[in-house]
C-alpha cells in the first residue's frame, strides 16, 4: 500500500519536469530507512503511470545504505542491520541520520523532438 | 527523435511537503497547534480523544477526522460538544489509506480555526503511509496498543521513528496477554531512543491524565521553542 501512494508521488514529481516530453525511464535514489520495497515500487508505478508522461517509462533505482552517526562521540553505523538500532553501539547516544531517508528523483530520461538544423 | 536525461535531484515528496508547509502557515496564523495523531485501525485513538478532549484545562480543542468512509469516529467526537470537522479519502481520494497534506488542506475552510487553540488531526488507520505523508502538524503522536504485539516497532520502524510521543494503550489487558512491555519498549526504543512514552487505558482511565496533560501543554510548548 505504502509503495501505491509513493508511486502517485514519483508520477507528480516526474510530470512537472517532463514538460509534455515522454518519459521513457525515471532513475531514483531510495535510502534503506524508507522501508520501500522495489519490485512493490515499479509494479505500482506501472499501473499508476497509465495515461501519463510516465507511460511505459522504466522505473530504475540506486538502493542508499543507511548510515548513522553519534552526535555525542562521532561513531558512525548502520542502523538496519541485523535489527533496527538509533541508539549509538558505543556510547549509546540517539543517532543522527547521514544518509539512508532519501526517495529522491535524481533524474529522468525523456524524448524529444530533433531540433531543425537545416541551413537558413 | 532523440533522448535527453534531465535532472532532477528533488524529493518525490517534495510537492507534499511544500502544502504542508502552507497548511502551517494558516495554522500558525490563527495560532492553532496541531497534532497528527496515527496508529493502526483499532489501537483506540478515538477512544483517547473523547478522554482527553472533554476537559483541556481551558484549552479549546477541534478535531478533523479522517476516515476512508462515514463518520462514526465524528459522531462521538461530536458528542462531546468538540468542534469537528470529517474528512472521507474515499470519495475523491481513491479511498486512500492516508492522510496527506493536499487532502488536509482542503478541509482547512470547514474547521473552525478561530475558535479553537488545538486541532487533533485523526490519521485513517495504518502504520505505513500516514509516516511518510506530512500534513502541517506540530506534533505527530501514535498510539500502540498492547493487543498488537510488542514487535510493532522494529516491524513499522518509520512510524515509530518520526512520532514525539506514542501512547501505549489499553494496558489494562496486560494481566491477559502475552505482551512483554519491558521487550516493547526496549524495541522502541532502538528505533527512537529516549522518545516520550505513555502507558495508559481509554477504557479505565489510566493514565489518561498524563496524555491530557500533554496536550493542554502543546501550544505553550510550541510558542516556548519559538522563542
Amino acid at each position: 500500500m505504502h509503495e501505491l501512494a509513493l508511486s502517485r508521488a514519483i508520477v507528480d514529481a516526474v510530470e512537472r519536469h517532463a514538460e509534455d516530453r515522454r518519459v521513457v525511464s525515471v532513475q531514483m535514489r531510495i535510502g534503506a530507512l524508507r522501508g520501500v520495497v522495489a519490485d512493490s515500487l515499479a509494479f505500482y508505478f506501472e499501473v499508476v503511470s497509465r495515461g501519463t508522461a510516465c507511460d511505459g517509462a522504466r522505473l530504475d533505482h540506486e538502493p542508499v545504505a543507511a548510515l548513522l552517526a553519534c552526535p555525542a562521540c562521532g561513531e558512525t553505523w548502520d542502523p538496519t542491520q541485523p535489527l533496527p538500532r538509533f541508539r549509538c553501539p558505543s556510547c549509546g547516544a540517539g543517532g543522527d541520520v547521514v544518509r539512508g531517508d532519501e526517495f529522491e528523483v535524481e533524474s529522468i530520461t525523456v524524448e524529444e523532438e530533433d531540433a531543425c538544423i537545416a541551413p537558413r | 527523435m532523440h533522448r535527453t536525461k534531465v535532472r532532477v535531484a528533488e524529493d518525490a515528496l517534495d510537492a507534499n511537503e511544500t502544502i504542508a508547509l502552507a497548511n502551517r502557515e494558516d495554522f500558525d496564523r490563527a495560532s492553532v497547534r496541531v497534532v497528527n495523531l496515527m496508529s493502526a485501525p483499532g489501537a483506540g485513538k478515538t477512544s483517547l480523544l473523547e478522554q482527553a478532549l472533554a476537559d483541556l484545562d481551558g484549552i479549546r480543542a477541534g478535531v478533523l477526522e479522517g476516515d476512508v468512509q462515514g463518520s462514526v469516529d465524528a459522531d462521538r467526537i461530536a458528542a462531546l460538544h468538540v468542534p469537528v470537522a470529517q474528512l472521507n479519502t474515499d470519495p475523491g481520494f481513491g479511498g486512500e489509506c492516508h492522510l496527506d497534506a493536499n487532502m488536509v488542506r482542503s478541509a482547512i475552510p470547514s474547521l473552525p480555526l478561530d475558535d479553537i487553540d488545538l486541532l487533533v488531526i485523526e490519521n485513517v488507520g495504518n502504520l505505513v503511509c500516514p509516516a511518510e505523508f506530512r500534513v502541517g502538524e506540530d506534533a505527530r503522536v501514535m498510539v500502540a496498543s498492547v493487543a498488537e504485539g510488542e514487535d510493532k516497532p522494529l516491524k513499522y520502524p518509520l512510524m515509530f521513528r518520526t512520532c514525539e510521543l506514542v501512547l501505549i494503550n489499553k494496558v489494562d489487558l496486560l494481566p491477559h496477554l502475552d505482551f512483554d512491555l519491558d521487550r516493547f519498549l526496549y524495541n522502541l526504543d532502538a528505533v527512537n531512543p529516549d522518545v516520550a512514552r505513555m502507558e495508559l487505558s481509554a477504557r479505565t482511565g489510566e493514565g489518561v491524565d498524563q496524555w491530557r496533560s500533554w496536550l493542554a501543554g502543546l501550544p505553550n510548548r510550541v510558542a516556548a521553542a519559538a522563542r
